[in-house]
């Protein structure tokens, strides 16, 4: 259902966490980071495959263009060796801007797709580079991270945290359908 | 086997309600605390968190000692008089390498290896979830290792205990800094840290360079005592021998490590998968290639020296949030379930049930009951043995998610000296006697004590 937000910092303690859904990397080309595009079930009635898959993958091409050997990283490393590698104090590397750039867009696509859904994306670098994962929230009052925040480290999931409004009397159900995965 | 019943947790099971911060006093006290000083893993900080070193810097100081004196006698005794025989670029050429030398050196022990950080509670229980995804409630290990395709390649990925997650590709946990490094090469104790991702073309340079210093040197030290053989001056010709010894037995091992890593560099191998012999084509396997090679040596060269500089994983200087702190300062008035039995299957029934019981019902907001227990070595270098323990999805903190992960040392490291207990909630294959590891990590727990139930 979506729910208009006016500022989601302030909405945030009426949602409560009711899953993480966490997307893996794809080891398939190496040990370049790439995240799995395969659609996670417990997604399924929150939102469109087409939408999760565009997003994972424009990811995945940012993380590439990081990760590209070509000129521009030749020049760096060839640049830095020369200086002792003294100039990676004063200057910020590629990966660097694009992992900015990464993290701009996660906030956008959680501002614009992902919270209207009661879904929040939280930006890989935060879990090495191991995970992307979705925070899921049944009102958009879903946790915004701090934009300081986001571009810290690396992770290697997506994680995908699940919230359910706390006050709502939906909830339940709407967490029994996705506590599934969390049933022992 | 064991008859050990192996319960998993519900994450949302144990949430509570939050506890407001105000009614801690000691929370206003607390000042904000980086997350260098809760980091989980054997290294050391310095400058707030910019720079680190293994906490086994191993002869670092020794390395530097033998560079910086090596050189001064050089310059001190060499130089005047080839200045004077032969050229003034003598000293230009020696100072440059020094200088060239100590940069990449201590950059090579500064600097953060690609230390990967461990998992948060929810990521291990969601590993623990999906391998034990047929939800039988008979106690069965978690698989070890998890098979994957790198360029139609089979290459296994291994479970790491210490982490709690599957090491990604050419990962290793070093066990002398408790970390799982990316790329990991080997520690190294000359420089006195991990040689991984993040920091093998700083050692790289650091050889290469001090290859080339130390047969400057030698050169410069045989060419002064071949032109001064006449001269009989015996101090100089002492401090010129000892330089003569010192550089001759460098030059080989140096000259001899980096041919090595020239080796490693143009095939896109680590010291780690050369010495196990990975990708060795006597293993048997047809086609056990290397998987990460280009198969070409200057795009091999290129990718390994000249590649994008990856960002530190760890975040050192970033602040530990606040609730987590007020969390790990009320956590410390929770009472800890007691550590009666000392076989497996009470620790991974009993202990979680009265864990969970414990938090359900406590008036606090229980946020990592579980201390973690470091399971410093006691002689053992065990890579992976278990590192502090933490329950899954225990710190809600009002929801916060993604900070679990800080919580849990946060808290871990604030009662580690006073409380030791283990939260067996998390050990996901520790029971099991057959693994070789968990009985180590049994027996050091049981040593270190546990707090009994009043």
């Amino acid at each position: 259902m979506a729910t208009e937000f006016h500022n989601l910092q302030e909405l945030r303690h009426s949602a409560s966490l009711a899953n993480k859904v966490f997307i893996q990397r794809d080891y398939s080309e190496g040990t370049t980071c790439k995240f799995q595009t395969k659609f996670p079930s417990e997604l399924e009635t929150r939102i469109e495959r087409s939408l999760f898959e565009d997003t994972v993958k424009t990811l995945n091409n940012y993380y590439a263009e990081a990760e590209k050997i070509g000129g521009q990283s030749y020049l760096e490393g060839c640049l830095a060796c020369v200086t002792a590698y003294l100039i990676f104090l004063c200057m910020e590397t590629r990966y660097e801007k694009v992992l900015k750039k990464i993290a701009k867009y996660i906030q956008e696509q959680n501002e614009k797709i992902y919270a209207p859904r009661g879904l929040l994306i939280t930006d890989p670098i935060e879990r090495g580079m191991r995970v992307v994962s979705l925070q899921q929230t049944e009102t958009l009052a879903c946790r915004y991270l701090q934009p300081e925040r986001v571009c810290l480290n690396c992770s290697l999931k997506i994680e995908i945290s699940i919230y359910e409004d706390r006050g709502s009397s939906g909830s339940s159900s709407s967490s029994s359908s996705v506590s599934g995965s969390t049933t022992r | 086997m064991t008859s050990c019943e192996y319960q998993q947790i519900d994450p949302r099971a144990l949430s509570v309600s939050p506890l407001s911060a105000q009614s801690l006093p000691e929370n206003k006290a607390q000042r904000p605390r980086r997350k260098w000083e809760v980091f989980p893993g054997k290294n050391r900080f310095f400058c707030n968190g910019r720079i680190m070193l293994s906490r086994q810097s191993g002869v670092l100081p020794l390395t530097l000692g033998l560079i910086v004196i090596t050189c001064g006698l050089f310059f001190a005794f060499d130089c005047p008089f080839l200045v004077e025989h032969l050229t003034v670029f003598i000293p230009v050429i020696g100072g440059v390498l020094f200088v060239f030398v100590i940069l990449a050196l201590l950059r090579t022990s500064f600097t953060d290896p690609g230390i990967l950080p461990r998992a948060t509670p929810d990521e291990a229980a969601d590993i623990e979830k999906q391998i034990d995804s047929s939800g039988s409630s008979s106690y069965r290990p978690p698989p070890r290792t998890k098979e994957i395709l790198i360029n139609q390649q089979v290459v296994k990925l291994k479970y790491c205990f210490t982490c709690k997650m599957f090491r990604p590709p050419r990962t290793s946990h070093c066990s002398l800094c408790d970390n799982c490094v990316e790329r990991f090469d080997h520690h190294c104790p000359w420089v006195g840290n991990c040689v991984g991702k993040r920091n093998y073309r700083f050692f790289y340079s650091f050889i290469i360079s001090l290859s080339f210093l130390t047969s400057f040197i030698f050169g410069c030290v045989i060419t002064h005592l071949t032109l001064r053989c006449h001269a009989g001056k015996s101090l100089i010709q002492a401090i010129q021998e000892i330089e003569l010894v010192i550089c001759f037995f460098s030059v080989w091992s140096i000259l001899g490590l980096s041919g090595f890593h020239t080796y490693l560099v143009a095939s896109n191998l680590t010291t780690n998968e050369d010495i196990k012999g990975s990708w060795s084509s006597k293993r048997g396997a047809e086609d056990s290639g290397n998987p990460y090679t280009y198969n070409s040596i200057i795009k091999n060269c290129c990718a390994t020296l000249c590649g994008p500089m990856p960002p530190s994983l760890i975040d050192r200087r970033g602040f530990v949030p606040p609730d987590e702190a007020a969390a790990a300062a009320c956590a410390s008035e929770i009472e800890l379930p007691p550590f009666t039995a000392k076989n497996d299957s009470n620790m991974c029934t009993q202990s979680t049930k009265d864990v969970l019981e414990r938090m359900l019902h406590s008036d606090f907001h229980v946020v990592c009951p579980a201390s973690s227990l470091k399971t410093s070595p006691l002689g053992l270098e065990v890579s992976g043995s278990m590192g502090p323990a933490r329950s899954p999805g225990v710190c809600p903190c009002r929801g916060h998610p993604e900070s679990v992960d800080s919580l849990c040392t946060a808290c871990g490291r604030s009662r580690k000296d006073s409380l030791h207990s283990i939260n067996p909630a998390f050990r996901l294959a520790s029971p099991s006697p057959s693994l070789p590891r968990a009985n180590l990590a049994v027996s050091d727990t049981q040593e270190e004590g546990f707090i009994p139930l009043p």
